[in-house]
Formats: C-alpha cells, sequence, structure tokens
C-alpha cells in the first residue's frame, strides 16, 4: 500500500514540486503551507510520515512538533530544515522527531526514510505481533 | 571602557550571527526548490526517453521558478554583500534611507518567522550623515527586534526615516502594546553604550506608540 505522507512547508514552489516528485513514485501525499492546516489535517486523516519545516511562520518547529505529537502520539514526523544547530537537533528528537533532514533533502534518502518510517510505525508494528501470536 | 567595549563587541558578534543565520537559512530554502525542480527536470527527461510526451508549458513553468529562485538567491546575495561592507570603515557617509532600506530586507525573514510585517517608509530625499553604519544598523536591529516583541494585532512595525533641522531621526512606529512591554528593560547596557558611541538619543513613548532614535549629522 503506498504511503501516506503529509508535507509541510511555507514554501509553495518547494512543496509542490516535492510532493509531485513523491507522487510520481508511488506515494499518497498530500500538503499544507502552515503548521496550523497540518494539526487540522492530521485530524481528520491519518499519515504514516509528516515531513515538515522546522522554520516557518506563527508557529515554531518546536511548538508544531508538540502539538502534533499531543493530536497524534505515534505520528511519524521528520523535520526538514536549512539550518539547525545540534543541540536543537538533539532537543527535537526528544521531543519526538523521527529525524532532522537538512535542506536540500536528497530525495533517494529522503524516500527510504519515510519507508522505514512506515515499517517501523508502531501501528504496523502491533499488527505484525498481533499476526504472530 | 573594557566593560564598554566587550559590550559593543558581543552585541555586534550577535547581531552578526543573528543575521548570517537568517541570510544562510533563506539560501538553503532557494537551494532546496532549485534542487527539487532540478530533479523534476531529471524525471521528465526519463520519462521522455521512455516515450512519454512532455508538455512543453511544464517546461517553461519549471524554467520560470528557477529564473525567480535564481533573482531570489541574488537579491539575499546583495544584501549580505552590502551588510559584509558596512563593517569596512568606522566612519562612512551614508543615507539613512539606504540603512533602512537595508535592515528591513535583512530583517524581513525574521519578522515573517514572528508574523510581523516590516513597513519602512522612506524619506523622498536621502538623510545623509557620517556614522559608523555597522554600529548603527546594529542600533537599529536592537530597536526593530524590541519594536517587534512590543507589535500590536494588527502585527505591523513602520520605519519612518526624517530629517529635523537639528536632527537626523528614525521612527518605529505602531508598536501598540509599549505599555505592556517592560518599558524598564528598554534600552538596556547595550543600547546605551551604543547611542553613546554614535552620538545619538533615544526616545520610548507609550503615548504615541513608537521608538524614536535622533542621530547626529556627524560622528
Amino acid at each position: 500500500m503506498a504511503e501516506k505522507v503529509l508535507i509541510v512547508d511555507d514554501e509553495k514552489d518547494f512543496l509542490e514540486i516535492i510532493a509531485e516528485r513523491l507522487g510520481v513514485r508511488g506515494m499518497d501525499v498530500s500538503t499544507a503551507t502552515s503548521a496550523e492546516d497540518a494539526l487540522h489535517m492530521v485530524e481528520k486523516k491519518s499519515y504514516d510520515v509528516v515531513i515538515m519545516d522546522f522554520m516557518m511562520p506563527a508557529l515554531d518547529g518546536f511548538k508544531a512538533l508538540k502539538l502534533l505529537k499531543q493530536k497524534q502520539p505515534e505520528i511519524q514526523i521528520i523535520l526538514l530544515t536549512g539550518n539547525v544547530p545540534q543541540q536543537k537537533r538533539l532537543e527535537a528528537k526528544k521531543l519526538g522527531a523521527l529525524d532532522v533532514i537538512e535542506k536540500p533533502p536528497d530525495l533517494k534518502a529522503l524516500i527510504q526514510k519515510i519507508k522505514k518510517a512506515k515499517k517501523d510505525h508502531p501501528s504496523v508494528r502491533r499488527k505484525k505481533r498481533q499476526k504472530k501470536k | 571602557m573594557n566593560g564598554q567595549l566587550e559590550i559593543i563587541a558581543q552585541s555586534g558578534l550577535q547581531f552578526f550571527g543573528k543575521i548570517a543565520a537568517s541570510i544562510s537559512h533563506e539560501i538553503k530554502n532557494v537551494l532546496a526548490i532549485i534542487n527539487e525542480n532540478a530533479g523534476l527536470l531529471e524525471d521528465l527527461t526519463l520519462m521522455a526517453e521512455r516515450g512519454m510526451a512532455i508538455d512543453p508549458q511544464r517546461l517553461k513553468a519549471l524554467s520560470r521558478t528557477l529564473m525567480k529562485q535564481i533573482k531570489r538567491a541574488d537579491a539575499i546575495v546583495k544584501n549580505m554583500n552590502r551588510f559584509a561592507h558596512s563593517a569596512d570603515a568606522s566612519l562612512q557617509t551614508i543615507d539613512l534611507n539606504d540603512v533602512i532600506e537595508l535592515l528591513a530586507a535583512l530583517s524581513n525573514r525574521i519578522a515573517v518567522m514572528r508574523g510581523i510585517t516590516l513597513n519602512p517608509q522612506l524619506n523622498e530625499n536621502p538623510v545623509t550623515l557620517k556614522t559608523s553604519p555597522f554600529l548603527l544598523m546594529n542600533l537599529l536591529w536592537l530597536c526593530l527586534d524590541f519594536a517587534m516583541g512590543a507589535a500590536g494585532d494588527d502585527k505591523v512595525v513602520e520605519l519612518v526615516t526624517q530629517k529635523a533641522d537639528a536632527n537626523i531621526q528614525i521612527r518605529f512606529k505602531r508598536i501598540d502594546c509599549l505599555a505592556k512591554a517592560a518599558l524598564q528593560l528598554f534600552p538596556t547596557e547595550r543600547e546605551k553604550r551604543l547611542l553613546e558611541l554614535l552620538k545619538a538619543e533615544l526616545e520610548v513613548s507609550s503615548e504615541n506608540r513608537e521608538i524614536l532614535v535622533k542621530l547626529a549629522e556627524e560622528v
């Protein structure tokens, strides 16, 4: 089944093209231009992975990450960023980010991370455990 | 005196670092867009090699996006270059309008992140003065940073340049929450030291919802 991915970035020119490129590669991609929109979207649909720009207007990366995790504790979030100091990367991971990737992202590496995130999603692991039983 | 110099040096480095970090982030965003567009061109080429037709309009749109982003990067780098050269000489004759225009451009991304719109209103005539451009930009940045933190619900900060009889003025206006903001926290020692060096004065008025900086024509 196609990976359900939500990409969140206020740079529309980036958002549209990366969504198209992941779509061509068989993924079910949704987009949002703000963290607020993303928060509404995760309430309505479940996603395997959310890929979110760390620095967007209004809600900063940490706040957005915390709110997304509050709404969907099992949500897998990969943060995209221009530059983030090591300390902030660690803080993001402590708050539950799966990974922090620098812009511009390497598409092949990003796809691998998305696929791994889906494979390692707690719900998928639960299903596997139940099957074994 | 050493303590004062330390304050100025630290403030200058923090200012330079803040702006440099913002610029590098913006350039990375541009590179990410160019990277995805180049990647999509590669995807389309592979599809064409497999016999799929490519809509020329699609290629035109990609080309337009690439050109737009190159122009954006060029403007960012030009501003970065002007900013770097502001530290070349301790004293230069400058037009305050140019300084405010540059400061607004350099601070725009930081302002957008805070949900603030900067609205520079430049004097129609040049407002020239002989001063230290870097120290002046540092002082004005500190004022702008404080002003953005105290902006009202409309989230707009106006930057107005004026030439009055005896001095040159820059006003940071529409700071609606000045009364709420802790006025005793501004100006701090950093701003006071910079004001001394620049022979400038600063007035904070919660009534007028503004910060007024008066600059000498020559330091």
